[in-house]
């Protein structure tokens, strides 16, 4: 085999590879059911569960503040009670699913990479080939579905609470009538945008979970390496989700929101 | 059986197996000895299949290994047991998790039978009693019985000991070695013991073979090997230092 470590770009090419290699591989493992549903149903709740309380904080005051930067603007112009129409299709396009995908990503994939990783180090994912068991079926794949699932199902709370805290914030902070604001609201918010959120979230999980496991299962020696597995997983998941976003938008777009 | 031939694996340009040759029969006790660094984990890493070779072949009961994927190793890994270095249990589960796992995964025993097929292999490595403990809460010498039990409990043909007595105190390394004695025994399988514990080779091997800067440098009997004349072996086995090594 070629050695790639000495050209970046082709180690950069190769790991690409690798890690779409790893999402097919747990993706037939999925399909097949080679996972054992309740390490599903563990994942579910430490990634779904879990999550809770740092996904419903970023919601909510994401869409307190946007709420409160809205009205200044819209206010100029006269435009009130678009502010939360603005604030509700914002969410469901963009901010629900991106940063709530970051904030898994910092806790949930942290946590996959440094378990991976560790188990990596301490021979333990050695031990699972010794036992006939191949670590994809055993760990990438529960973890993965976990994600697919659990994230959607984050992303829609994260919306649903960033309109409610802004419906609060525009009502009873900057006094405007809730009638309007909620008309405008459910007028301009589309099925489309709740789906492009969601879509987005799907595949955010994706990135997530694989990016994750790959990093803490072919993570360096000792604890430094370890740490650094950790700190790889949450900065390439963000970095990758950032970037896929524009072009996941840009496809969801044509397809969703220019279709008709 | 095993054979392996002409087994190369390099890291970088440090080249650990330099063409290693060895055949291992069914049921024979198989002593692999080296110094420390020379490769002794890295081969028998290659004999499980954990570990792809650079060129050459491993052959389990006259199947080549080294060209099967990850899921075609599966089948020819359920052959194997093995107790590795640190034990290498999984820290999120119970002893009993732990040495149930194989079982558990197959889903062909009821979880009654699972239990006490466990309980049974802990009570062969005297652990009975530990079944809800964690690996963190287990002292190395019992981790090292616990790993045993996982490896042995599907009775498996070939058990792998990758330094089975390393780091434990002489009381306990015996009772390993006992152990291994007993599972060769009992179980009637093949045992691969890679050690560089003059002691234990002497004790539980009836084939040993000594690696040396990446191949096989002896190969005997254990009292052929002790009484070598060979000056590498020699040195080995009676724990003689190169007066180069004593030069501060």
């Amino acid at each position: 085999m070629a050695n790639t470590a000495d050209n970046p770009i082709k180690e950069a090419l190769a790991s690409l590879a690798r890690l779409t290699y790893l999402f097919w591989e747990a993706m037939g493992s999925i399909i097949a059911k080679r996972f054992r549903m309740r390490d599903l149903v563990e994942q579910i709740h430490f990634i779904g569960v879990k999550s809770q309380s740092v996904v419903l904080l970023t919601g909510a005051f994401t869409g307190m503040v946007m709420c409160a930067q809205f009205y200044i603007q819209f206010h100029k112009v006269k435009m009130d009670s678009a502010v939360m129409s603005v604030v509700s299709v914002a969410m469901c396009r963009e901010l629900g699913a991106v940063l709530t995908a970051l904030m898994v990503s910092g806790r949930v994939g942290a946590a996959m990479a440094a378990q991976l990783g560790t188990m990596k180090v301490t021979e333990q994912i050695d031990a699972l080939r010794t036992l006939a068991t191949h670590p994809t079926d055993y760990l990438v794949a529960p973890r993965l579905l976990a994600t697919l699932i659990a994230l959607p199902l984050l992303t829609a709370e994260a919306i649903a609470l960033g309109m409610v805290s802004g419906m609060i914030v525009a009502v009873y902070l900057l006094g405007l009538d809730p009638v309007f604001l909620w008309t405008n609201m459910v007028f301009y918010t589309w099925s489309e945008d709740v789906l492009m959120g969601l879509i987005k979230a799907f595949i955010f999980a994706g990135i997530i979970a694989t990016v994750s496991c790959y990093k803490g299962m072919n993570c360096g020696q000792g604890a430094e390496g370890v740490g650094r597995a950790t700190t790889q997983a949450v900065v390439t998941s963000s970095i990758i989700i950032l970037i896929s976003n524009f072009f996941v938008t840009l496809i969801l777009n044509k397809i969703l929101i220019y279709s008709d | 059986m095993i054979e392996v031939s002409q087994l190369r694996k390099s890291y970088g340009t440090q080249e650990v197996l330099a063409g290693v040759d060895l055949s291992i029969d069914r049921g024979e006790s198989a002593v692999i000895i080296g110094g420390s660094g020379c490769g002794k984990s890295v081969l028998l890493r290659h004999i499980i299949g954990l570990i792809q070779p650079d060129s050459g072949d491993v052959k389990i009961d006259g199947e080549s290994i080294v060209e099967l994927n990850e899921r075609q190793l599966i089948k020819v890994r359920r052959k194997f047991g093995m107790l590795f270095q640190g034990a290498a249990l999984f820290d999120s589960l119970t002893v009993e998790e732990n040495v149930g796992f194989l079982l558990d995964r197959e889903q062909t025993l009821s979880r009654a039978e699972i239990k006490k097929t466990v309980a049974e292999a802990l009570e062969l490595v005297d652990l009975a009693g530990t079944q809800d403990k964690k690996p963190a809460e287990l002292s190395g010498g019992m981790r090292k019985r616990v790993g045993l039990a996982r490896a042995i409990v599907y009775k498996p043909e070939i058990i792998v000991y990758d330094e089975p007595t390393t780091g434990l105190d002489p009381v306990v390394s015996d009772s390993i070695d006992q152990l291994v004695i007993k599972m060769r025994d009992q179980l009637n399988c093949t045992s691969i013991v890679v050690t560089h514990d003059t002691r234990s080779m002497r004790r539980v091997g009836n084939h040993v073979m000594m690696l040396h800067h990446g191949v096989i440098h002896a190969n005997g009997k254990p009292d052929e090997i002790f009484n070598s004349t060979d000056p590498i072996v020699h040195k080995f086995v009676n724990g003689i230092a190169d007066p180069k090594d004593l030069e501060f």
